[in-house]
């Protein structure tokens, strides 16, 4: 198909370069500097895309990122597929292939328009009202109906195959929007010396002015013509060592002390991006000052039948025909309430296309320059004169005109003009999204007619188009001043002086609201929102109910909810309530304006945080052995931890009784690395572990270990651990695996805050060493072969003690100590040492059927023990006594972490819930952990349960099933029988002490 | 994210810190004499200032001190940030009054 509808000349695009693209089914050709708005309008396409709820036809309204109809999928291949692109800031490229949405079997037929034949009975909040009842057939049948019909484009299915980068930048100004302002405070700040970086969503920088006409443009900035300018002003900018330009770069959110979000696109645009080439990069500004110039959208008039395809922005058949060499159509009718909307039918008319009439729905005479220049080239003026319908099925082919009577109402006879293409032009809204989202404080300007910027919340100046300030000439003195307020303001010495604030401007002010309506007839939908397909009746409908602010109405209406977030028709929808209220503007309020600014994609935020990137993994100094060996790892907050090692046909369950035997038969090998450890040294290190421990740590001697309980000053258990006292002035504190962190921020809190004065050092050394847990009664004799300068007999190193020595002839921390009930040692030697150590002890214990065991069966072990892990037997609302640990309490201690509040009278009470074991009455039957414990069976009412399991485990040692848990008065009921209540039936259980296994500690001893 | 100037190691962005909660909350010097209602106010009882805040930050992920700052909780501006054991500066608020 051959471009009719492109100019023979003018425009930014390079016709020299022809580029092939598809749209749907059919094939067409552009330019290079075409977007695929402006390359489907050459080609005379108009028809995009189906309208949300009523699936109406629907074109191109914008020329920018406001558009909220003209919404395509952009695919490249099977997982690159990006749905809802706004077609008019999608660059073409060779071979650029999108599809039209909301529509089927096609564009042209969409069976899905039969819903607009039902809306009279869609109204304003229908799904509320309609899906109601019956109660689940909601989530059945009307939402996935209602997805599967209106929607907009479908997500991917395959994962995204690109890179995405990410970077933190600082600078003096940060300057947002490089139209004639944003240049011009950039060119200003620069010159003075700042770091400047300047941003733009757009390819080129420039703004509106590359919107003015290429030739014969009148644009005149500081004497010279703004095309000059504007390149000149880029060239020096380009040069500048301490500027930064960003093009294809939006910034999307702006947030505390000044940091804002850019979303810089660099290979969307590329037909062949290379390979490797980052496809977005996300940038974190943190700026000194800030520069917003963000310009201003023009507003759509709502009249009847305004949404046809063939009706656009004025400004934007503008653009399509200063910038693209588009005629947007042959035959013209522009409607507008303002003056500055006649440029638009100005250069339309120079272009050769038809302008059929300019009906001015002001009150006023239109007088001003604009339509006086329109006169003279012999433009028909409407005046005082409004649309009230149009006509056309997939494109406008005609409106309906009318003459306002002396009230200001559409009376007379109504005339109908055919024309294929028509501009509206409700006047300018300062675009203030990004200075809302600073928190800065919006003012009401009557004059205008727009809300401005007024208190700022963070070190932020507006310039031009988005705070009123319009005109060319105005706009460059407006970022002028900013820009050198910026620089001083950032603590630069500014030589130049820097101008008063020019006032914001009148020439754009247009009619806010719903255009008025003839008495007596009904006409067509006006809509206010083009992407939610919202009217005037919606709005003025849900104020008649009752809805009184606007953000209510919002929600109930969805007006400014859909992924342009009302760029187009928030001013719009606001006014038409607040005229059905009969209040002012502000008084009903504006909506929240929240980042994105433009939707981003999921890629931009999850940057390089992918794949093994997304989370930090931690392994111990054995992990490559544990894997060599079979084992199964399993997550430990950021560690992988072996949980068992399954020899050939072994599941779990056989694995665990298998390594549960052979430690407690012979010898198991276990890597305890990631329990966390902290050096405690000072002078008054025991005083400090006095006072965090409930324990007497003065009393314990040096060479010696201890069980510790940390409680916080609530009196709960926070977590526990062994201690031993290496030196008069040092401990070696042992903490859980998921705690070590926390303890070690509640220790240094306590030293720096409460007890400055004491002299202690603390040092996190859970990554200096490898933990080498040797457990069996055959721990000794698999050990001695290794050690030197030790004698670990049982005299000499009896439970609980704590050596320096050698194995394999490197240093070594020797503890004895057991988390199994068994003979123990723990092995700590410098992580480097680690595999090595490992692997000798390993190889002695050959010979004594040393076999390593993982978590789970440290867990069994433990459990047959009754030796709790925090968290999993605790739960924050347990005491030490609660766990029955109060013989650990250093009770005649004058204070320490949690000890008054072990003095309330509620930890006293009998009632509390304590730890006990559990067992079941059917020995093969494993509890499930979390299960809620009843006393009565088969209760006629419910009953609140009067504990919970919280370990459960099948013990191979006592082949039984085994299970510890909280329950209430607990240690009082030894021997009641008990029910788990489970949704098949209840499990009687039977009271009993949480130490199954070898109570009375012997083995310990061995 | 916020900017937050530690004392000891200047402005650092907010996730090298970890908040720590209402500042000059001391601990009784000693528990025992505590009522009970004075042990629960010390445990759980903070303000909820609309305005000027003083709370603690621990430069976690950097020289991990904790310090105290003074911040506006309605703008999340910061007016000072000072050394434990330091008593909070006068406030000058400084006003920002731009467009
Ligand atoms: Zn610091």
């Amino acid at each position: 198909m051959s471009a009719t509808f492109r100019a023979a000349s003018g425009g930014r695009i390079d016709r020299g370069r022809p580029l092939h693209f598809r749209f749907d089914e059919h094939d067409y050709t552009g330019f290079a500097g075409d977007t695929l708005a402006s390359a489907l309008l050459a080609n005379g396409v108009h028809l995009l895309g189906r309208s949300f709820k009523y699936h109406r036809p629907r074109g191109i309204l914008a020329a920018g990122a406001e558009e909220p109809n003209a919404l395509v999928t952009v695919r490249r291949d099977g997982a690159r597929v990006t749905p809802n692109l706004r077609a008019t800031q999608v660059e073409l490229y060779q071979g650029l292939e999108a599809q039209s949405q909301n529509r089927w079997p096609s564009l042209e037929l969409d069976l899905g328009a039969v819903s607009g034949l039902l809306s009279p009975f869609i109204p304003a909040g229908f799904y509320y009202k309609t899906f109601m009842w019956p109660r689940n057939a909601w989530q059945r049948l009307y939402e996935p109906k209602i997805r599967a019909a209106a929607g907009l484009g479908r997500a991917p299915e395959e994962a995204d195959p690109d890179t995405y980068s990410s970077r933190f930048a600082h600078c003096d100004v940060l300057v947002v929007g490089a139209g004639p302002a944003g240049l011009a405070a950039a060119a200003a700040a620069a010159a003075s010396g700042a770091r400047v970086i300047l941003c733009d969503e757009q390819p080129e920088l420039g703004g509106s002015l590359l919107s003015e006409a290429t030739v014969h443009s009148e644009a005149v900035i500081e004497g010279e013509p703004a095309d000059r300018w504007m390149a000149n002003t880029v060239r020096t900018l380009a040069a500048h060592p301490r500027v930064t330009l960003l093009t294809r770069t939006t910034a999307f959110g702006y947030f505390p002390h000044n940091l804002l979000g850019l979303n810089q696109r660099l290979s969307d645009h590329l037909a062949r991006p290379d390979s490797g080439q980052p496809r977005e990069r996300q940038w974190q500004v943190r700026a000194k000052e800030v520069v917003l110039a963000t310009g201003a959208i023009e507003r759509p008039l709502v009249f009847p039948g305004n949404d046809r395809p063939g009706i656009l922005l004025a400004a934007a058949a503008r653009t399509y025909l200063n910038r693209y060499g588009v005629l947007a159509g042959s035959r013209a009718v522009l409607v507008t309430a303002c003056d500055a909307a006649y440029q638009a039918a100005l250069d339309l008319h120079r272009a050769g296309i038809s302008v059929k009439a300019i009906v001015d729905v002001r009150s006023g005479s239109a007088d001003g320059v604009l339509p006086e220049a329109a006169r003279r080239a012999g433009l028909p003026i409407e005046t005082r004169s409004t649309v009230i319908g149009t006509s056309g099925r997939l494109r406008v082919s005609a409106v309906r005109i009318q003459r306002l009577d002396a009230s200001g109402v559409p009376a007379g006879p109504a005339r109908r003009m055919g024309c294929d293409l028509v501009l509206m032009s409700g006047g300018l809204t300062p675009s203030v999204h990004l200075f809302s989202q600073s928190r800065g404080k919006l003012a009401w300007d009557e004059s205008l007619g727009a809300f401005l910027p007024a208190q700022a919340a963070e070190p932020v100046r507006s310039a031009g188009a988005c705070r009123g300030v319009f005109s060319l000439a105005a706009a460059v003195q407006d970022g002028t001043r900013a820009g050198l307020a910026a620089a001083q303001s950032a603590g630069i010495t500014v030589a130049a002086a820097i101008a008063q604030m020019p006032p914001p401007e009148t020439s754009a002010v247009g009619i806010l609201g719903a255009l008025p309506l003839p008495r007596g007839i009904r006409t067509g939908k006006a809509f206010v929102d083009w992407q939610n397909d919202v009217t005037s009746r919606d709005l003025a409908l849900a104020a008649r109910e009752g809805f009184r602010s606007i953000e209510h109405v919002k929600r109930y209406t969805t007006t400014g909810m859909a992924t342009d977030q009302g760029k187009t028709s928030n001013i719009n929808a606001l006014a038409i309530v607040a005229a059905e209220l009969d209040k002012a503007m502000p008084q009903v309020g504006l909506t929240t304006f929240r980042p994105p600014y433009t939707p981003i994609s999921f890629g931009s935020f999850a940057g390089f945080a992918r794949g093994e990137l997304f989370d930090p993994v931690r392994t111990t100094p054995m992990h490559d052995w544990a894997a060599r060996h079979g084992a199964v790892f399993e997550n430990v907050g950021l560690w992988k931890r072996a949980r068992y090692f399954p020899r050939q046909g072994e599941d779990m369950h056989a694995a665990v009784a298998r390594e549960c035997l052979a430690a407690r038969g012979h010898c198991g090998l276990f890597d305890g690395s990631t329990l966390g450890k902290i050096e405690v040294v000072g002078k008054d290190a025991a005083t400090f572990m006095n006072r965090m421990y409930v324990n007497a740590w003065t009393s314990l001697a040096v060479g010696r270990c201890r069980y510790g309980i940390l409680l916080r000053d609530d009196g709960f258990i926070y977590d526990d651990g062994v201690v031993a006292r290496t030196a008069e002035d040092r401990f070696h504190v042992t903490t859980t695996t998921g705690g070590a962190a926390g303890v070690l921020a509640l220790m240094e809190d306590y030293r720096q805050t409460e007890w400055p004065d004491l002299d202690v050092w603390l040092t996190s050394t859970t990554e200096q060493w490898a933990v080498i847990a040797v457990q069996g009664p055959s721990a000794r004799r698999v050990l001695e072969p290794l050690l030197e300068g030790i004698d670990i007999s049982a005299a000499a190193m009896p439970h609980m003690s704590v050596a320096r020595a050698r194995i394999c002839g490197v240093p070594m921390l020797l503890m004895r100590v057991s988390f199994t009930g068994e003979l123990g040692f723990e092995v700590n030697v410098p992580a480097d040492f680690g595999p090595a150590v490992w692997q000798a002890i390993y190889d002695s214990g050959q010979k004594h059927e040393i076999a390593p065991y993982g978590t789970e069966t440290m867990h069994v072990l433990r459990a047959e023990k009754g030796y709790i892990i925090v968290g999993q037997d605790t739960d924050g609302t347990v005491t030490a006594d609660d766990a029955g640990l109060s013989w650990a309490v250093g009770k005649s201690k004058p204070d320490f972490l949690g000890k008054r509040a072990l003095q309330r009278p509620a930890f006293a009470s009998p009632y509390r819930k304590q730890l006990v074991g559990l067992l079941t009455r059917e020995p093969q039957c494993v509890l499930e952990e979390g299960a809620q414990i009843v006393s009565t069976p088969q209760r006629a009412a419910p009953e609140a349960a009067i504990g919970h399991v919280t370990s459960s485990y099948y013990s191979a040692s006592l082949g039984r099933s085994i299970a510890l848990a909280l329950l209430r008065a607990g240690r009082a009921r030894m021997g009641e029988t008990l029910y788990v209540a489970m949704p098949d039936g209840d499990i009687p259980v039977q009271v009993a002490s949480p130490i199954f296994y070898d109570p009375q500690g012997s083995r310990l001893n061995g | 994210m916020l900017l937050i100037d530690c004392p000891y190691c200047g402005a650092r962005p907010e996730l090298e810190f970890v908040y720590g909660g209402q500042a000059h909350v001391a601990r009784p010097r000693n528990p025992a004499e505590c009522s009970d209602e004075q042990w629960a106010d010390f445990l759980y009882w903070r303000d909820n200032s609309r305005g000027v805040h003083a709370e603690r930050w621990r430069h976690t992920h950097g020289c991990g001190q904790f310090f105290n700052a003074l911040r506006d909780t309605t703008n999340d501006h910061f007016l000072a940030t000072y050394r434990v054991g330091e008593a909070a500066p006068a406030l000058e608020r400084v006003a920002r009054p731009r467009t």
